[in-house]
């Protein structure tokens, strides 16, 4: 288990003052909330918050965070290119992005995808080089999470090093009590967005949410770490068989990556209209053939065996090696989605079931 | 300085003017560039082996090694094959147009621990860029070093890049051993594999160095040549190449295991090529 984060301040909003708490909150940031889509009710994803809307912390969002620190494309520069002025040759003129950073605040998600976050802050923040373009957003973004209200038959947070109580990468967690929330502040950030916000809880209030918060985290004891069955990633490389056997019915569609929030593969592509054009980022997969398809004609990850292998190895190898922490937050949304039940969770404990080792 | 720019930007290129181009062979031109901004000019500097990101504005970037020596600073040059949209692109650029560059990147030949001992360069077709860059770096302190002794093949005479310099190159002391792969009239050179000319020099592996770059079917015959001659993992050097976009180890294309080709190489010991995984 990681080091909790511990609170700074707490606070009490009811029910019925929680439509007010947003209203205030969208007055300090784009603040982007769970609500159901209007033509599938059950069917929950991240929007910006509308007064009056209705919102749903209850069911997972479809589609993860990321985008709101990480959009799906966004531009890195513009040129232009002109004839010189001075000679007959051709002059590019490069001009900066323009667009400011939004303050945004994420209200209600579940701990799985604030953690998200604090694995795109190693990759992204902790270089060896910092993207100034995400780092401009986090360093104006704050995560109200909420304790899990319940996980399902896909989630796997507990088998990840993390559990559905999890104070990390969250700014604010909101633990549901009798009549509302308690709100812990766990940065400063956090104590300075809830300052004047709502009252202090009452001290049954405050032991309520704490009986709370101890029993969700606990709730996950029992789930059997994936640590263990990890480390035989290194010794399975090279089975082969073993890669294809377990990865023969993947279709290579990514929705795995994109639905992810600790997927952070990217392309960089230039469009242009005429004279001038933008440098784009966008999301890419690295579940796709193209992407690592060389121009010579060479593949280092030809078919679906090795690239899944490398979405495993990055996720529980590679980036456990770096930075001491699974890239997955296990909130199973790649289980959930999967049009062919893919299950990475199956793959990582087959990895060290048996000794066997396929020729 | 140069790296601050590249750190607090990682993705914007300078640009710079292409002051001349050589043609290499048919498929290759070597292009000098210069920074447009002479601030730029004044500050930026280099190790052997690190790379740029060239861009051709509309069409994309690409990863190329700076095959100048940082110890001649009037241009900063890029041997390009033409094999892709970008390459192509760029071999439609006359002297005079601007592309953007973003360097340097990545790592580079452990240079200093390369002082007093002998030196092996294997070279194949447009292998030699990053050996060339190395190569004239030691030539620029030529007493710095023993015995340098290059090995460069390619498929015909035509294919060799940097013929032009072979001369100089000999003048400077360098054991120049050129190679094609089959004999053609007027050729007065050896003729053979690259690997078979190794076998047949047979440079002594004490206190030496060996850098190889070249296909990879050369340096997987090359580095068991190696091997065969005594030559330890410690004692070699190459370079690998990827598909590459972000160049600061994060859009996910570039990393064979954990080791992410654009910041923790190009350059790898026999040793840390033998580390790992084998998805090469």
């Amino acid at each position: 288990m990681e080091r909790e984060t511990a609170m700074k301040s707490a606070s009490f909003v009811s029910h019925a003052d929680l439509p007010g708490l947003l209203v205030r909150l969208a007055e300090k940031a784009e603040l982007w909330v769970p609500a159901p889509e209007d033509t599938a009710p059950h069917r929950v994803t991240f929007k910006p918050f509308q007064a009056g809307m209705a919102i749903d912390v209850q069911r997972l969002p479809v589609s993860s965070a990321k985008k709101l620190l990480f959009p799906q494309g966004e531009e890195l520069l513009r040129f232009r290119t002109d004839k010189s002025a001075s000679d007959a040759a051709m002059e590019t003129v490069l001009s900066e992005k323009t667009t400011e950073a939004r303050p945004t605040i994420l209200f209600g998600c579940r701990p799985c995808d604030a953690r998200g976050f604090v694995v795109f802050d190693r990759a992204f923040l902790q270089g060896p080089s910092v993207d100034p373009y995400y780092k401009a957003r986090r360093d104006i973004n704050l995560v109200v999470s909420m304790v899990c209200p319940g996980p399902d038959a896909a989630c796997f947070c507990g088998a990840v090093g993390s559990h559905p109580a999890d104070t990390q990468g969250s700014d604010v967690q909101m633990i549901p009590v009798s009549g509302g929330f308690v709100l812990h502040a766990l940065t400063d950030k956090g104590q300075e967005l809830m300052e004047n916000l709502a009252s202090a809880p009452s001290q049954a209030q405050e032991q309520e949410a704490r009986q709370v918060w101890e029993s969700v985290r606990r709730s996950v004891e029992n789930v059997a770490s994936l640590k263990d069955s990890a480390r035989h990633f290194p010794k399975r490389f090279a089975d082969t068989a073993f890669w294809r056997f377990h990865t023969e019915r993947c279709l290579s569609c990514g929705v795995c990556t994109f639905l992810c929030p600790t997927c952070y593969c990217f392309t960089i592509t230039d469009e242009t209209d005429g004279v001038q054009g933008q440098r784009l980022r966008s999301w890419d997969a690295c579940m796709f053939h193209h992407f690592t398809q060389e121009a010579s004609g060479h593949n280092p990850r030809p078919t679906k065996a090795e690239r899944f292998r490398n979405r495993v190895g990055h996720k529980f190898s590679y980036f456990l090696e770096k930075h001491g922490q699974f890239a997955c937050c296990g909130c199973g949304r790649c289980l959930r989605h999967c049009p062919v039940s893919m299950d990475i969770r199956a793959i990582v404990q087959a990895m060290g079931e048996t000794e066997e080792v396929h020729d | 300085m140069t790296r601050t720019w590249l750190k607090d930007q990682p993705y914007r290129p300078h640009m710079a003017v292409i002051r001349d181009i050589i043609e290499e062979t048919p498929a290759i031109r070597t292009f000098r560039l210069t920074w447009k901004d002479p601030a730029v000019s004044a500050t930026f500097s280099f190790q052997p082996g690190q790379v740029g990101q060239i861009s051709v504005f509309g069409v994309g970037e690409s990863t190329f090694v700076i095959n100048s020596p940082p110890t001649r600073r009037e241009y900063l040059q890029f041997s390009i094959m033409r094999t892709g949209e970008v390459t192509r692109a760029l071999h439609q650029l006359n002297v005079g147009d601007t592309v953007g560059v973003r360097a340097p990147l990545g790592n580079s030949f452990p240079y200093a621990t390369m002082k007093g001992r002998d030196i092996l360069f294997i070279g194949g077709g447009i292998g030699m860029a990053p050996l060339r860059t190395l190569l004239l770096t030691m030539i620029d302190n030529r007493a710095d070093f023993g015995e340098i002794m290059v090995i460069y093949g390619a498929r015909t005479p035509e294919d060799l890049c940097y013929r032009y310099e072979f001369d100089a190159w000999r003048a400077a002391g360098v054991n120049l051993v050129l190679t094609v792969d089959r004999e053609v009239p007027g050729w007065t050179e050896r003729v053979g594999f690259v690997p078979t000319i190794l076998a047949e020099e047979a440079p002594n592996p004490y206190n030496r160095v060996a850098i190889t770059c070249g296909p990879p079917i050369m340096i997987k015959f090359v580095l068991a040549g190696l091997k065969e001659l005594g030559y330890e993992d410690e004692q070699i050097y190459t370079t690998l190449e990827r598909r590459m976009k972000c160049g600061i180890g994060l859009c996910g294309r570039c990393n064979i295991g954990g080791t992410y080709v654009c910041v923790d190489g190009p350059v790898f010991s026999g040793k840390a090529l033998r580390a790992m995984p084998p998805e090469l």
